[in-house]
């Protein structure tokens, strides 16, 4: 680091040490500032310099692999985004995500996210909807949006039913409303899995405080774009059973939530396949 | 001790790993995926261009054949023509299986893959999903993956050797991050799919798992690691704030329009290459923006101007790079629909890795299959943007799919002796133990070998900075051995990175190594001292192999292609420009004029 780097303040971090039996508490380090440093940077400092073995994750410093997820000053956020620069004068604090278990230092474990995602059936398509697909731009940008997620788990970390652990277990969480709900408006996803985020998920729990909305690194708009209209599908879907039971005779594509098929989804078999498929090599 | 026995071990949850497992689970083998970090976090989630892919939606002349063309010269004709044919056949399909799957592309107007274009690709090619792709791709596999049954994921474990039964591979062993418990896993047979290495440079776009774990373990199970030389600057990394330094900005920004300008304004790339301009290869566009900044046109920083503001409108841009916006805004301040971008050469991807079969994957170690971004061959001397996002799904099956056959055939996973393992367990807790140097530490160990490689192994290398460099990895090693940290067995970084150290030191040497025996510049390797690109060169593949414990240097002879796939070259739209050696110009010569008149 050379001196025109340096901004000349020193910064203060309070970091949270311990595993989950034994000693916990915040060591306090001095961190020279560099311009435009994150928090990631200044913990990187410590590791390097100060403590080598204070324990943190990350993996890409660039925002997009979602890893560095942690409490900054309370609040929920990427270490790798958090300029310090951001944050008001005094002492930085960085403890662990508190929804999830403790290993080390500023590392949860987050294994219960992966044991959610693993009861989401997957995306499934009919099996004659022959590809190439035609699909339209105007639902791949709809469901961009949910596709953006990088699994920070900050949202599933300020929710306030996971917080209140009694009931997280029957609770999949906003990261996973986000997931069902791109399959579910997936124009050529077959599958209906609105009644499983309402028993197994506990859609119902979740009552639009839009905390999650708020700490979205990807600026996910996860209470209105995706919690709510979940939210009026499963109503639809429990509060009529008839047409419940009329889809379920149908089956097939197309036939979900008393939707019309989108524009885009109408390209079969054999549409527009022109150097396509790949014919076995020479 | 965590323990598994299975039918095939996949080292590494990048795309390679995860579609090599879907692929093996798939033909019936028991599957067992490690990984250094969680599921899903690995480097292919920060790809942002594209999908290299030859569909020709968008330029219907595009084809498979015009797809090898551009590869076979984007990597100065020392590729394995012959993964380069398979991938650019079977690239295609992948991609049309990722969509089956879940996995989302922007579309063009009448709902088809949109392509984008993206550097010395003849056409546009690149399906993409907004610049995201990685993530998209990494996703959609991870959700495939954890529904197939017969395979299972272990996170957060590293692992750090192969074993052996006699010449063939075993399985692995290694520890658990988070437990610090050993992690031993018998397989009857392995794939590599460990990714590449940028963190032995200073400035790189690389995540911290991009330490050559995979390929230096498998150089010490006796396999041959290819192409060492060709490490490559992806020319467009960020340049400030220092924290932020090497950071990528995808070369979509060109793609999509956006120019390359020195301080005074000029646009240096119609300079430089007067055809492809901005969108010339990676190798020609990062000695371009080297060359403007030593010839002192750089930018505030040291850098050079991406234009993108003034080439589209500001609604497109958040359209197209929402997350380039995201990342200059957050992390520089920048709003890059109103300023140029600053931006300098950043180490980004390894051409070299494991040698292997085109057809299975299989590397010259029986029983160890390679594919992704650790195995050598489909690139050459020089990636072209796309082309490893294709890479590791086409690989990654085909690997997926030789390691189960090979399971099925010889099944055997004979399991360590006490012995071998109490010696495993000392030689992996060995940086914990007492007795070495305390002072030193990992961290300023690896800060000691960017430096070294960084400077002397960099962008430009020639005979004198290359043994110096060469000097330096041996000091390296040395502290290497004695360095110890303070902690215990859980979760202690300290102990992670002696051992990230010890990886990148064996593959700095065979960079350096490799890079001293090419005398010549091609791709990726620059040699002040031999500027040219040399005939003789276009035949030789060279691989770092070790010898009695000692890492010797030796020749392979490049396959030659058949007179098919060289007169196919002529299909690519840079085939006027390109530097094609004698014996291959004779063909194409047979074919047009008299060869005398081409040679
Ligand atoms: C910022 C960025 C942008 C890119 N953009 C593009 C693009 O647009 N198009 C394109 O084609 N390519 C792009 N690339 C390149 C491409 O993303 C990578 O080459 C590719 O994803 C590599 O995939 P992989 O599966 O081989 O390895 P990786 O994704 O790197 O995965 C390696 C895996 O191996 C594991 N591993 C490593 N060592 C060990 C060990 N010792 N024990 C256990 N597990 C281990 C890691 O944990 C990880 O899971 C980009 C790369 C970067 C960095
Ligand atoms: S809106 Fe619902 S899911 Fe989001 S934080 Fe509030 S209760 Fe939780
Ligand atoms: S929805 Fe947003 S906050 Fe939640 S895991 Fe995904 S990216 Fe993180
Ligand atoms: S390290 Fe990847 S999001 Fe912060």
């Amino acid at each position: 680091m050379t001196d025109g780097q340096l901004t000349g303040r020193t910064l203060t971090l309070r970091i949270f040490r311990g595993l989950p039996e034994g000693e916990q508490s915040y060591a306090t380090y001095a961190v020279p500032e560099v311009v435009g440093m994150v928090v990631l940077d200044a913990v990187h400092f410590v590791q390097r310099n100060l403590d080598t073995d204070l324990a943190c994750r990350w993996n890409c410093k660039a925002a997009k692999c979602g890893s560095c997820g942690a409490e900054v000053n309370g609040r929920p956020a990427l270490m790798c985004k958090t300029r310090v620069d951001t944050l008001s004068d005094g002492p930085i604090t960085v403890q662990p995500m508190r929804s999830f278990p403790l290993i080390k230092d500023l590392v949860t474990d987050v294994s219960r996210n992966y044991e959610i995602n693993r009861q989401i059936p997957q995306f499934t398509a009919a099996p004659d909807d022959g590809s190439p697909w035609r699909i339209d731009q105007m639902d791949i940008d709809r469901l961009y949006e949910f596709r953006r997620c990088i699994e920070c788990f900050l949202c599933q970390d300020v929710c306030h039913v996971n917080r209140s652990h009694a009931l997280a277990p029957q609770f999949f969480g906003p990261r996973f409303f986000v997931r069902v709900a791109g399959l579910e408006m997936h124009p050529k996803d077959i599958l209906d899995r609105r009644e499983l985020v309402r028993e197994e998920g506990g859609l119902g729990l979740c009552n639009i405080t839009k905390c999650c909305t708020e700490v979205c690194p990807e600026h996910i708009h996860i209470t209105d774009n995706a919690i709510i209209p979940l939210k009026e599908r499963v109503a639809d879907e429990h509060w009529d059973p008839l047409r419940r039971l009329a889809r379920r005779l149908r089956g097939g594509p197309g036939t979900r939530g008393g939707e019309a098929a989108p524009a885009g989804a109408l390209g079969g078999p054999g549409d527009g396949g022109e150097g396509g498929g790949g014919a076995g090599a020479a | 001790m965590i323990e598994r026995e299975c039918d095939v071990l996949v080292v590494g949850a990048g795309g390679a790993g995860m579609r090599a497992a879907i692929a093996a689970a798939e033909a019936g083998c028991s599957t067992v995926v490690v990984t250094k970090s969680l599921l899903g976090k690995a480097h292919t989630v920060m790809a942002e261009g594209g999908i290299a892919a030859g569909i020709g939606n968008v330029d219907s002349v595009d084809s498979w054949e015009v797809h090898f063309a551009d590869t076979m010269l984007g990597g100065h004709v020392i590729n394995n023509w012959r993964m380069v044919e398979l991938y650019a056949h079977e690239v295609i399909d992948r991609v049309y299986e990722l969509e089956r799957w879940g996995g989302l592309f922007d579309r063009t107007p009448d709902g088809r893959i949109m392509q984008r274009a993206f550097g010395a690709h003849s056409w546009r090619r690149l399906a993409h999903v907004g610049d995201r792709t990685g993530l998209e791709l990494i996703r959609t596999c991870q959700d495939r993956l954890v529904h197939t049954a017969g395979a299972e994921v272990l996170m957060e474990c590293t692992l750090v050797r192969l074993l052996l039964s006699g010449d063939a591979v075993g399985g692995a062993i290694g520890y658990d991050r988070n437990s610090g418990e050993l992690v031993l896993i018998r397989a009857a047979a392995v794939v590599m799919a460990s990714g590449g290495w940028g963190r032995m440079y200073r400035h790189t776009s690389n995540s911290w798992e991009g330490t050559g774990d995979g390929a230096a373990m498998a150089y010490e199970a006796g396999a041959e690691l290819q192409d060492m030389e060709f490490v490559q600057f992806h020319p467009t990394g960020m340049v400030w704030p220092p924290g932020a330094r090497g950071i990528l900005v995808t070369e979509g920004v060109r793609g999509e329009g956006g120019i390359l300008r020195n301080s005074e304004g000029e646009r240096f790339m119609e300079r430089y290459d007067p055809v492809k301009k901005d969108l010339s290869s990676r190798d020609v566009v990062a000695r371009s923006i080297y060359k403007e900044v030593q010839a002192g046109r750089g930018s505030p920083h040291g850098g050079a101007f991406l234009d993108i503001a003034t080439r589209l409108p500001a609604a497109e841009i958040h359209r197209k790079l929402p997350s380039m916006y995201e990342q200059f805004h957050s992390l520089a301040g920048v709003d890059i629909t109103r300023e140029p971008m600053e931006v300098y050469p950043t180490i980004h991807y390894t051409m070299g890795g494991l040698r292997v079969d085109a057809e299975t994957a299989a590397t010259t170690v029986p029983g160890l299959y390679a594919a992704g971004e650790c195995a050598a061959g489909l690139h050459g001397a020089n990636r072209l943007g796309g082309n490893s996002l294709g890479d590791i799904l086409v690989f990654g099956r085909r690997a997926g799919e030789a390691a189960a056959e090979h399971a099925r055939s010889r099944p055997s996973k004979p399991a360590p002796s006490g012995a071998q393992l109490r010696e495993l367990e000392a030689l992996i807790v060995e940086p914990l133990a007492g007795g070495g140097d305390t002072v030193d530490n990992p961290y300023t160990l690896h800060r000691d070998l960017q430096e070294a490689m960084q400077d002397d192994a960099g962008i430009g290398r020639s005979e004198e900075s290359l043994t110096r460099a060469l000097g330096a990895i041996g000091e390296l090693r040395e502290r290497a051995a004695r360095v110890r940290v303070a902690g215990g067995r859980v979760l202690n970084p300290g102990w992670h990175a002696c051992w990230d150290a010890r990886f990148m030191l064996t593959i700095s040497e065979a960079i350096v190594r490799s890079a001293l025996e090419r005398r010549e510049s091609r791709g990726s390797q620059w040699r002040f001292d031999f500027p040219d690109e040399e005939d003789h060169w276009s035949r030789i593949n060279l691989v770092a192999v070790r010898r009695g414990g000692e890492m010797r240097v030796e020749e392979r002879p490049v396959p030659l292609m058949p007179d098919e796939a060289v007169r196919r070259l002529q299909q690519s739209r840079f085939f006027p420009t390109a530097v094609i050696p004698a014996h291959y110009a004779r063909v194409i010569g047979g074919e047009a004029a008299s060869p005398e008149a081409h040679a």
